[in-house]
């Protein structure tokens, strides 16, 4: 599987990213700078977390207007499958590539700890490897996580079965309507997700419930 | 003399924070009256927070070497061999005066500071920790100091991207005025690619690298280096305002950077900014810098030389270059989009020069403002004892007194503070807060990790300066052992009041002397540290608040213990103790927190018995013979038993001696001890080892069930204390 991790200057997790796409798929994924304005073709483009720009305005809303964006749109139009985790999410969501909006967490701080997901749809190229409705374990550190869409988008992207994961067992730890936790776009190419499976896949990490997401699209690239 | 300067007068000089025989100096060593620009880079210099003018004498008779020492004090950061031909990189710092008038900023930019003072010498951090001290619980500003401390070290280590492993949170009403912020961090490097302070070769370029040069921050070491009296609000300017972002481009420049070659030397502008990188660059190569400040980039219109030179912004960086390489260095900050500015040049003079729009405002000797500042022999009284009190032990309802304790504002769980922190990211955190240690892998490396924890118990201190002392520095080496880890070396953070008194020098002079028999005897030398003195205001001191922060090396983290109660049935054992299990009271929080009793000595370390145990804890661990070990501390045996089984959701049985008051059993804070879980089958080779390496072991107990039963008392259930436990930190917050 050859993957892309975008790199802005102030991505922290891109390392994380990094060491997990490799420990897993076997390849160093290739690291492209925001500067750059064209991408080579890849099974897997991933914007990794962190503060992209400092976030001091709103998350994600300086990096949405890289050039390196309009390139991450012309592929996911093609369907190349994009991951954006945590900061990805914001940029992807302020770019437009998702719906919806993350606001500051409900309790106005920043959070990591261990969350409960429920997997609502099995059948994407980023959850194969799980089954329908099962629970798994994930962190969390963020802090402007609190997913919101206004009636209308909600109600489509529900019907269309494009919220991949949800905070389960009343673990949501930021306010997100719906308890949502990831996000796809229609084509269900283009997934957001504020927890971080790249810390949860080694026993080390404490579990290793993360690892079926990168399997699957492992499986995809390389079926 | 610049136009608008104002003219030295007596209070000006004062207001410097210079006396009359420190101005006195000045005139002889220059021959002249200093220009306002030199007579701010003198306080800059001479003052008690860059100077160590008054701990210098003490500081120099601790213990500074050692088989794994690469580099002891003196540079930014200590450097101490981890094998593989890496180093650990570590330091730990204090933000107090900062905090207090500013938490959020305050707390920020101590975190960056520190962050700084790793990176600059070629290591990228990896671990982070801090021991927050804050007044009563009950005091008006507690809350809002809690609040914006808490957020800023969150704020800045977050973006930063290092994970916040371990740290402190304590109470007290003796923090009222002064809250403390020490910030701990640590990187790992190659050996052979360690950057330093010192500069060499004449003429070569100064460069100026980072984020802009504002007026914020101008005299805050100055500031830091004086008591809070109730003009407080009026000091806020002094604080200076962190941005991470720019942090963490910096250090992804920097080490870019040092990759290429390019850097001769490096030093990053902390305390009094540009004036101490530029002294203490050259001071320490035996060469004069010249700088011209009509290069310095700046992000305000009109700023003087004065302001320039004192200006703490954060963000920014100092070197000294290979000339041949100044464009490829150049490159590497463009794309981090940071600024890159030859500012000056290396001379072989001895002289502090400083140009400005082609006037020479200060021409100073820089040896004289670097290492050969003014140094003090300050009087000094030793602490008198105080007497234990009378008190008669009547009944004691234990598990009463263990549910209060587990839920008091010191003992309760700190959840609230590290749920803040991003303690996962660079995925190699392998022990969070809450255990005896933070633990982090060795990226890159198959078994290795290094474990941190940071500790002092301040009541102890001011009861007896030497042995609380001692004690600050046994506690971290126990709480690093309890993981299996092997300690190696740490660094010391000293907080005390107002040293020109005697009795606080007399508690600074005595808490060094203590640390120092404790890091002899524990072979754990003092690599890196910092000084805070004139914690007081309106006149009261702080607690003397000797922080100590530790950093050891596991082998191999799958054979590692931790403190959860993790199978039921299992035989536990408190080694290090006596047949009594626990005896001492006195300062301990029993004492304090039910009975109201605050006098009598602290708990003695007897230092070849905590030697002794902590090796044969280690062993044991070694072995594979116990995943499972808690150090006995605050609260002695019943509260590290209520940890533990907290922690693994699981109770136990414990028996008790029929010799002792259980008051005393279960709630002295004897030192030297650990509550170590064996399986039933092992039991028999540990006791047996034990008795080889001489160390005491008394059986206690079992785990199981849901309920920790001490000895008589009623058998408490796991989520009573849990409940206990967890409650009072958000409960209180939200109040």
């Amino acid at each position: 599987m050859k993957s892309l991790v975008i790199q802005f200057p102030g991505s922290n997790r891109d390392r994380d990213m990094i060491a997990a796409l490799e420990l897993i798929s076997g390849h160093k994924p290739q690291v492209i700078w925001h500067q750059e304005t064209t991408l080579p073709p890849a099974d897997l483009i991933v914007v990794p977390g962190g503060f992209s720009y400092g976030d001091y305005l709103r998350s994600g809303a300086i990096a949405a207007r890289s050039a390196i964006l309009i390139e991450i749109a012309r592929h996911a139009a093609r369907g190349v499958p994009v991951l954006g985790v945590r900061n990805g999410f914001q940029i992807l969501t302020e770019a437009g590539l998702l719906p919806g909006t993350l606001m500051r967490n409900a309790s106005l701080k920043f959070v990591c700890k261990n969350v409960q997901l429920e997997i609502s749809n099995a059948d994407t190229l980023f959850t194969g490897k799980y089954s329908s409705n099962q629970i798994i374990n994930c962190p969390v550190a963020h802090h402007d996580g609190n997913y919101f869409a206004s009636p209308d988008t909600l109600k489509t992207i529900e019907d269309n079965a494009q919220v991949a994961f949800r905070y389960a067992n009343d673990t949501n730890p930021n306010g997100s309507i719906n308890n949502i936790a990831g996000v796809l776009n229609k084509q269900k190419n283009v997934l957001g997700l504020m927890p971080h499976p790249e810390n949860f896949i080694e026993p080390a990490h404490g579990g290793t419930d993360g690892r079926a997401l990168f399997e699957s699209l492992l499986e995809m690239a390389n079926p | 003399m610049i136009i608008n300067d104002p003219p030295v007068t007596k209070d000006l000089i004062a207001e410097h924070g210079l006396n009359a025989d420190e101005y006195q100096k000045i005139l002889d060593l220059i021959g002249r009256e200093p220009s306002y620009t030199e007579l701010g880079i003198f306080s800059a210099m001479w003052n008690e927070h860059c100077s160590y003018k008054s701990s210098k004498k003490w500081l120099r008779t601790l213990p500074t070497k050692g088989k794994y020492v690469i580099l002891g004090p003196g540079e930014n950061a200590g450097v101490v061999d981890i094998g593989d031909g890496q180093a650990v990189i570590f330091k730990m710092e204090s933000h107090n005066h900062p905090s207090y008038i500013e938490p959020y900023q305050g707390a920020a930019t101590g975190i960056g500071g520190i962050l700084r003072d790793v990176f600059t010498m070629g290591a990228r951090p990896i671990a982070a920790m801090n021991a927050l001290r804050f007044g009563a619980p009950e005091h008006k500003k507690t809350r809002h100091l809690v609040n914006g401390v808490v957020a800023g070290v969150g704020g800045y280590a977050n973006c930063f991207g290092v994970p916040t492993v371990g740290g402190e949170v304590e109470f007290d009403p003796r923090y009222n005025g002064n809250n403390l912020v020490n910030a701990f961090a640590a990187g790992i490097a190659d050996t052979d690619k360690i950057f330093l302070s010192e500069a060499k070769g004449v003429g070569l370029p100064v460069v100026y690298l980072g984020a802009k040069t504002g007026r914020d921050g101008v005299g805050g070491a100055t500031m830091a280096s004086a008591e809070f009296d109730d003009d407080i609000e009026e000091k806020r300017p002094t604080v200076q305002v962190g941005d991470p972002f720019t942090e963490k481009r910096l250090m992804e420049a920097t080490l870019e950077l040092m990759a290429t070659g390019a850097v001769v030397a490096i030093q990053d502008m902390g305390a009094a900014g540009l004036t101490c990188s530029a002294v203490e660059m050259g001071a320490k190569g035996n060469l004069g810098i010249e700088l011209d400040l009509d290069n310095v980039p700046v992000r305000e219109e009109n700023m003087t030389p004065y302001e320039m030179m004192l200006s703490e912004s954060q963000e920014r960086m100092l070197m000294v270059l290979h000339p041949e390489k100044e464009a490829e260095a150049r490159a590497v900050f463009e794309k981090w989009e940071l600024d890159f500015a030859t500012v000056g040049k290396t001379t072989d003079d001895l002289r502090f020069r400083i140009i400005w729009q082609g006037t020479e405002v200060a021409n100073l000797p820089i040896k004289q403002l670097g290492d050969e500042a003014p140094e003090y022999d300050r009087p000094w009284v030793p602490t008198k004892p105080t007497k234990t009190p009378e008190h008669t032990e009547s009944e004691t309802d234990i598990a009463k007194v263990l549910v209060q304790l587990v839920g008091s504002p010191n003992l309760s769980s700190r959840r609230w503070v590290w749920e803040q922190y991003d303690t996962l990211i660079q995925g190699n955190s392998l022990q969070l807060p809450g255990g005896d240690a933070g633990v982090v892998r060795v990226d890159g490396h198959p078994t290795k990790a290094l474990a941190f924890s940071s500790d002092v118990t301040p009541h102890y201190c001011e009861a007896d300066p030497f042995e609380g002392g001692k004690q600050a520095v046994a506690e971290c080496w126990r709480n690093l052992c309890a993981t299996g880890a092997k300690p190696l070396a740490c660094s010391d953070n000293l907080n005390f009041g107002n040293p020109e008194k005697p009795e606080i020098m007399g508690q600074l002079v005595g808490a060094i002397k203590g640390i120092g028999a404790a890091c002899e005897a524990l072979d754990f030398p003092i690599v890196s540290g910092n000084v805070s003195l004139y914690n007081e205001t309106n006149g009261v001191g702080i607690l003397p608040t000797p922080t100590i922060a530790g950093v050891a090396l596991i082998p191999d983290y799958k054979k590692m213990a931790r403190i959860p109660f993790s199978q039921t049935g299992q035989e536990i054992l408190l080694v290090g103790a006596n047949a009594n299990w626990g005896s001492h009271l006195p300062q301990s929080q029993y004492f304090k927190q039910i009975h109201n009793l605050h006098k009598g000595p602290p708990p003695p370390v007897d230092l070849t018995h905590e030697k002794a145990t902590g090796e044969f804890v280690r062993y044991i661990i070694a072995e594979n013979l116990s995943a499972n070990v808690h150090d006995c501390s605050d609260g002695g045996l019943a509260v590290a038993l209520a940890e533990m089984a907290i922690a693994g959701k699981m109770g136990a049985t414990i028996a008790q001696p029929t010799s002792n008051h259980p008051a005393a059993t279960f709630f002295g804070e004897d030192q030297g001890r650990y509550v170590v879980v064996v399986s039933p089958k092992d039991l028999q080779q540990v006791l047996d080892k034990a008795a080889k390496a001489n160390v005491s072991i008394q059986q206690i107990g079992t785990t199981k069930g849901d309920t920790l039963k001490l000895g008589h008392a009623r058998a408490i259930s796991v989520e009573e204390l849990t409940t206990a436990h967890q409650g009072w930190f958000p409960r209180f917050m939200a109040q």
